[in-house]
């Protein structure tokens, strides 16, 4: 499994000399622009459900890329988290199913979605921090199991198996935020902050404490680190994220139903995770623009080689094997791997000594 | 057993009066105030031994799950899928010659030849890597899933038991008097969910003696415990792993008959036999014959009982059983820490 790696870091004396602006590799500036006038010329099908979705889907998975590659924890809980504050906001707020929706304001149903998000996060992190490695999996995959059917049958809060629909985002500055302009600026924006709050941590003392834990929790706590600490707090953290995504999600679609967070939706983030690769936190972002694009075009291409349309979720597997199979870090793999063919001296065939 | 009761005498108390109450509930004649508070008894009693059975299922499904985890510390989460590929097989085959018992034999075998080309060409190369194992099945189970959704169709199957084994029999059990004359009334269970829990329990003992008496047995122990020693002194570890990974493929294939038998084969049911079996290993403790054992009676009783006296919270019963356990004893019931 892809162990996530530190930058390399820049050379400082070059960095002190530039400006702030000089100091953002081509790269971001590029991407940035070209997300940022994508609704000039993308279609509105594109925009909402393309790209709103891939957001929406990479900010869920990034929760679980940081657990992962920075935690060594692979939680398959963080679908749930994310179901769970789309059912707060369903609850506290607005939606068509009006004996349960209290109806609160804006202001203090999304943050108390994200409080009770937060909270779940936690206890199911510091039950999951009692077992290791391996074990975790089989936990929060259980965990996620229950919260499916718990939400499946519980009708006084949750509305059981037809859940809550009509929960639409306020209309904060005179906007329709369910338009697909207004929709594809929100979720980027939102993504954005996730991608950039967790490339900080991943720098700042807490991720390296944590990625110290990763790899060796017995000297992290010879050097007085609370390691069980850390990774409950990298749990919350992770909850948070994938709150905000749980919630885009919801007014995506506009409603939420357990089949929302089943079993299914909660392994595809892995398999999102995966494929984009866990060593870096753009690797979801591309995962999971790989599998909405696949999700939605699966029936054209497989129609095409002559198959059932329905047959997408072994498109899926088999390319989910592929990935497992060949390039264990995921396309972020693949990437550094050419990057590394790349630099080889014809001479020495040898790659420059990389970690 | 004996260290137990000496090392925690009060919980050796409470189990033992547990025990002893739930003998009474089965075995008594119930006075009518207690008709009044938990309705009657054949209700309980039904649900008693329906909860027995399904762990029995759960057992079969469950056993060689932890066996494969306890040897090559390979989380199968494609376990659902061999057990489902079972129920397929068997069915066709039980439906086309007409042997119910044939079907048994047939599912073990072709189970368990997917199962040693699985770790043959797939859990080999990769052999030590816990994680990338585990995400190589989830992706098989997805893949499997799928091609089985292609070729059975949505369909539920059911597998007929033959007709000396259908019809209900009569119990040695009590559930209540009658009325008018004063008889006792016996309880009637269906003979197949007897028998096939029977023969669950004759595998289960075969497997702790296979186990525990035979060399092949004291080589998986061995394993169990440190595979690189075992390898070391000179056993065909890869041999072990492959027999083991065939038996615990196998033994899903079967129980995926015996659960067409019970209830019935449909897409779905992969994902809820690798949870029930999930649940259980985690309750029992990882890589152990009788915490499987005690895990799928516990689990299996639980799910009936929750149905019964609960219905709405039935599933959540069993995820609460596996919180406390987690909670109090990380490494399972039986596990050892």
């Amino acid at each position: 499994m892809a162990l996530a790696e530190s930058n390399p870091a820049p050379k400082i004396h070059d960095a002190r000399e530039r400006v702030w602006f000089e100091r953002i590799p081509a790269s971001y500036w590029i991407v940035s622009i070209a997300l940022l006038i994508m609704p000039a010329f993308a279609s509105e099908f594109t925009l909402y459900q393309v790209f709103g979705w891939s957001f929406i889907l990479g900010m869920i998975s990034l929760s679980l890329m940081f657990l992962g590659g920075y935690g060594g924890m692979v939680s398959l809980v963080q679908m749930s988290v994310a179901g769970l504050a789309g059912y707060m906001v369903a609850i506290f707020g607005d939606s068509a199913i009006t004996d349960i929706s209290l109806g609160w304001p804006w202001y203090i149903a999304i943050p108390l979605a994200l409080i009770v998000a937060m909270i779940f996060g936690t206890i199911v992190g510091s039950l999951a921090v009692r077992t290791e490695g391996i074990y975790t999996i089989m936990i929060t995959l259980a965990v996620a199991a229950a919260f499916f059917y718990f939400t499946r049958q519980n009708y006084a809060v949750f509305n059981g198996f037809s859940g809550f629909n009509g929960v639409l985002p306020p209309n904060l500055f005179g906007v329709d935020w369910r338009q697909s302009i207004p929709f594809y600026y929100l979720t980027l924006f939102w993504a954005a902050v996730a991608y950039f709050t967790v490339l900080y941590i991943s720098r700042a003392p807490f991720g390296l404490a944590l990625q110290g834990v990763r790899d060796n929790p017995r000297r992290m706590a010879a050097l007085g680190y609370n390691v069980n600490a850390h990774r409950i707090a990298a749990y919350a953290f992770a909850a948070l994220i994938a709150g905000t995504g749980g919630i885009l999600l919801t007014w995506q679609s506009a409603q939420i139903s357990p089949g929302t967070a089943g079993i299914g939706p909660a392994i595809d983030i892995l398999v999102i995770a995966v494929i984009g690769g866990m060593s870096r936190p753009i690797g979801p972002f591309i995962g999971a623009f790989i599998y909405v694009l696949l999700k939605t075009f699966a029936i054209d291409i497989l129609l095409s080689v002559g198959l059932s349309g329905e047959r997408f979720q072994l498109l899926i597997g088999l390319g989910f094997l592929a990935i497992v199979f060949f390039s264990p870090d995921g396309l972020l793999g693949l990437w550094d791997r050419w990057q590394d063919y790349r630099k080889r001296d014809p001479l020495l065939d040898r790659g420059e000594d990389r970690l | 057993m004996r260290d137990f009761a000496s090392k925690h005498p009060v919980w050796t108390v409470i189990i033992l009066l547990a025990v002893a109450v739930f003998i009474w509930l089965i075995f008594a004649v119930w006075p009518k105030g207690l008709v009044d508070v938990i309705g009657r008894k054949k209700v309980f009693l039904n649900a008693v031994f329906n909860g027995i059975t399904l762990g029995g299922l759960y057992f079969l499904v469950a056993s060689g799950f932890t066996l494969i985890f306890g040897l090559m510390r390979n989380v199968n989460l494609a376990h659902g899928s061999l057990y489902l590929l079972g129920g397929y097989i068997g069915y066709f085959v039980a439906s086309s010659t007409g042997y119910w018992l044939l079907a048994f034999p047939v599912a073990f075998v072709l189970v368990a030849i997917v199962g040693i080309l699985m770790q043959i060409f797939i859990f080999r190369r990769m052999e030590g890597q816990d994680l990338r194992q585990t995400l190589v099945t989830i992706g098989i189970s997805i893949v499997m899933a799928d091609l089985m959704l292609w070729g059975f169709g949505g369909d539920f199957y059911n597998i007929s038991p033959p007709s000396w084994l259908s019809g209900p029999m009569e119990t040695l059990f009590v559930t209540g008097v009658k009325r008018s004359s004063g008889e006792l009334i016996y309880l009637k269970y269906p003979v197949v969910r007897v028998v096939i829990f029977l023969a669950s329990v004759v595998i289960g003992v075969a497997m702790w003696l296979i186990l525990n008496r035979t060399q092949i047995g004291m080589m998986i122990r061995a394993g169990v415990d440190d595979r690189d020693m075992l390898s070391a002194t000179g056993a065909r570890i890869q041999l072990v792993f492959v027999g083991v990974f065939a038996f615990g493929a196998g033994l899903a294939g079967i129980a995926g008959v015996v659960g067409g038998t019970f209830q019935s084969v449909a897409p779905g049911e992969d994902i809820r036999f690798l949870l029930a079996s999930l649940v259980v290993v985690i309750v029992g403790g990882m890589g152990s014959i009788t915490g499987a054992a005690l895990g799928a009676l516990l689990i299996g009783l639980a799910e009936q009982f929750g149905s019964v006296y609960f219905p709405t919270y039935a599933v959540v019963l069993t995820f609460l059983i596996m919180v406390l356990v987690l909670a109090f004893r990380p490494q399972g019931l039986m596990g050892r820490s």
